[in-house]
């Protein structure tokens, strides 16, 4: 019998009719973007902000939202933290689905969005360029997550031998997908650094952009585990986690800290450190970040409070809005191409991206219904 | 067995935190390439703000040799509006105005013109972020050159570049991304027939002035040598042979002719009697961003070696812990 099981249950509710609603409308306007009008037509992107919501949302935030199966990767397969096994499996159906709407993000932010499939071409590669690390790495860890997450299905229709044969090659998936996730989100940070003046100095640690981006991404991959596995608890009625969840707020404390010191430390080394109370908008989204990093390491470093599922929801959801916020901010709120350039997203191109997730979160319930995604209780 | 189960995960997870996190932070202190140099026989332009009379002739002529439309802005259709770049807009005259414009040139209390087109830079934003090599620098002249057929419309070249040069046409389904390519692109090919571009060909008074990048910086540094209200004989069109000289009095240029260093330099250079910081000019230092990115992503993936180390170690450790689980039912994910 299998450790894991479908929750069942009825799938027409009305949160999934309402996100179906958000995703009908959002429907519209993907077709006004790629049928009538463009991608002008939709959103306010302009010359001097070339990347707007789809771009910094949907795969720079996105993808290390999706983070969450790496993250539980890294602690159960390369420090043997076997406890957490059970987490691991929700937590690759929501980076599988998180990717894969990252994927569709960058294809409606896809200027021409018909030859996609350039990118693929191994005579097309520029080896300088950040972004083909990024396009080929996301492509292919995508179809590592799809393979990592196949045993759900395969467990689903019965296919025994397969089941068997994926078990025996499926430690070499599991260490790419530890690899290529550790890769572009990396990377992500190294794309501010061609941006040179244009990111403000406070994000602008150049050398220092992949490291600060990899330890937010990991680190938001375990709040996002923190948030699903508290939400499932209580969304899904089964029993509480907290016991597995105050473990991994431990491992968010020694990370959390690395991540200060290296960021304080950079902009220490860069002499950076009088802008953070300069008084502008910058320093005031700088200070506020920090806040939201430094309120989850408050509650998190108390064994009482980790032991609290309340405590652990709140500083997963802090820690979230930090990174997320990290990286707004350097590439969107406080980034500045030159004189008269302003964005700020359209309605459209906001609906579009809220059906993209809508579209995410449907399939997230759809598929822990259908297939064998969630541990299953010792006394339902 | 717990020692030794202690030994492989520390032994393993070292080595794939150290491969993983060890790449980024040894970028740290990697060594950077050094900026690009100019290529060995690069063309460019002198724009002399001094010179300009604002009559946009060039932007005209701009549009006529790459067939684009003109930007029509109300009921003014007896010229073009552009105001600034766009993916129907390679070059734009922009005016900086101060207090009552009552003086040419003059920073304060004056107005001056100023030429918004690609830069042509020696080491190009474009060019290195690119994924699908769509940006390319000719290796003989420089010029920086677009090819929309390998183009996925990412739109890096737009946030890569200083200058907010390359510009995509959002108002079409089916767009592309749009920038001078110094009248070289293919079906137009002035430069190779020994033509100059559009814009310094119709520019009345040489502001616009077409050349190798070596005289252009030669004539520049000529002009600021001389002194204030002294006549100088200001060579118009192409620089290598001039159509005609004009005298005119030299004006109080600023002593930084931009382009020269400039983020490694650029083939299209600037100057003014106007600081550039008023004329719009993004602050950049010598250091190019290219090669410092280029530095910390060939530290980290020159011929693959870091991640295929770490592929290795990462794959043993997860064999070793996988094995540990022992489930009946497989199941790892």
């Amino acid at each position: 019998m299998s450790q894991y099981q479908a929750l069942g249950g009825r799938i027409l509710t009305k949160p999934f009719m309402v996100l179906g609603l958000i995703f009908a409308i959002s429907l519209y306007f993907m077709f006004e973007r790629f049928v009538t009008g463009g991608m002008g037509a939709v959103s306010n992107l302009n010359g001097g902000f070339a990347w707007g919501i789809w771009v910094v949302y949907d795969v720079v935030i996105g993808t290390a939202f999706a983070c969450g199966g790496y993250a539980l990767a890294i602690a159960v397969y390369v420090f043997n933290k076997g406890q957490y096994h059970p987490l691991v499996r929700p937590a690759v159906l929501a980076s599988l689905l998180g990717y894969a709407l990252g994927g569709f993000g960058a294809f409606f932010d896809m200027g021409r969005f018909w030859q996609f499939y350039e990118i693929f071409l191994p005579w097309n590669w520029n080896f300088n360029s950040v972004m083909l690390e990024v396009g080929l790495c996301v492509a292919t860890y995508i179809l590592v997550l799809a393979l990592e997450f196949s045993p759900a299905l395969l467990e689903k229709l019965g296919h025994k031998k397969l089941l068997k044969l994926l078990n025996k090659v499926l430690f070499l998936f599991i260490a790419l997908g530890i690899l290529l996730p550790t890769m572009h989100q990396s990377s992500l940070g190294s794309l501010l650094i061609a941006m040179g003046h244009k990111v403000n100095p406070l994000w602008q640690v150049m050398h220092m952009q992949p490291l600060l981006a990899l330890m937010t991404a990991i680190l938001m991959g375990f709040s996002i585990v923190l948030f699903e596995a508290s939400t499932v608890t209580v969304g899904f009625k089964r029993n509480s986690e907290t016991h597995m969840l105050s473990g991994l707020g431990k491992i968010i404390v020694g990370l959390l800290i690395a991540f200060l010191v290296v960021r304080f430390g950079v902009l220490t080394f860069q002499g950076k450190l009088g802008l953070i109370f300069a008084g502008d908008f910058a320093s005031f989204m700088f200070i506020l970040e920090n806040i939201l990093f430094v309120i989850p390491l408050i509650i998190l470093l108390s064994p009482q409070r980790r032991a609290q599922g309340s405590k652990l929801l709140i500083a997963g959801v802090c820690l979230l809005l930090a990174g997320s916020l990290y990286r707004f901010d350097a590439f969107l709120l406080t980034f500045n191409p030159g004189l008269g350039y302003n964005y700020f997203p359209s309605a459209p191109e906001i609906m579009i991206t809220l059906g993209v997730i809508a579209f995410e979160l449907m399939a997230y319930i759809l598929i822990v219904k259908l297939l064998p995604v969630m541990h299953r209780e010792e006394h339902a | 067995m717990k020692r030794r189960n202690f030994l492989k995960t520390s032994l393993g997870g070292t080595v794939s935190a150290a491969a993983a996190l060890g790449g980024t932070v040894f970028s740290g202190t990697a060594q950077a390439r050094a900026n690009l140099e100019p290529a060995p026989e690069a063309v460019g332009m002198l724009f002399d703000s001094t010179l300009c009379v604002g009559c946009k002739a060039c932007v005209t002529k701009c549009k006529q040799v790459n067939d684009m439309p003109p930007i029509i802005e109300g009921d003014h259709t007896a010229w073009d509006s552009a105001r600034d770049l766009s993916g129907d807009t390679l070059n734009v005259i922009k005016v900086y105005q101060n207090g009552n414009r009552a003086t040419k040139d003059a920073e304060i209390d004056g107005f001056c013109f100023e030429k918004r087109s690609c830069m042509h830079c020696v080491d190009p934003g474009c060019v290195s972020v690119c994924p699908t090599t769509s940006m390319q620098r000719n290796p003989i002249t420089g010029i920086v050159t677009h090819h929309p057929e390998t183009c996925i419309g990412c739109r890096n070249c737009m946030v890569g570049c200083p200058y907010n040069v390359p510009q995509f046409q959002y108002n079409e389904v089916f767009g592309q991304i749009n920038k001078c390519q110094m009248c070289n692109q293919k079906g137009v090919e002035r430069i190779d027939n020994g033509q100059m571009t559009g814009c310094a060909e119709v520019c009345p008074t040489g502001a616009t002035l077409f050349g190798p990048r070596k005289l252009l910086l030669k004539e520049a540094k000529q002009r600021m040598a001389v002194k204030k209200g002294d006549i100088y004989q200001y060579p118009r069109g192409d620089i290598s042979k001039p159509d005609n000289y004009y005298e005119k009095e030299v004006p109080d240029y600023k002593q930084h002719i931009w382009g020269e260093k400039e983020a490694g330099g650029t083939n299209v250079m600037h100057i003014s009697s106007v600081s550039f910081d008023k004329l719009g000019m993004p602050p950049l230092s010598e250091r190019s961003a290219p090669s410092v990115v280029e530095g910390v992503q060939h530290t980290l993936y020159s011929y693959l070696a870091l991640p295929a180390l770490a592929l290795a170690g990462l794959t043993y450790t997860v064999k070793q812990n996988t094995s540990d689980h022992d489930d009946d039912d497989g199941g790892e994910s």
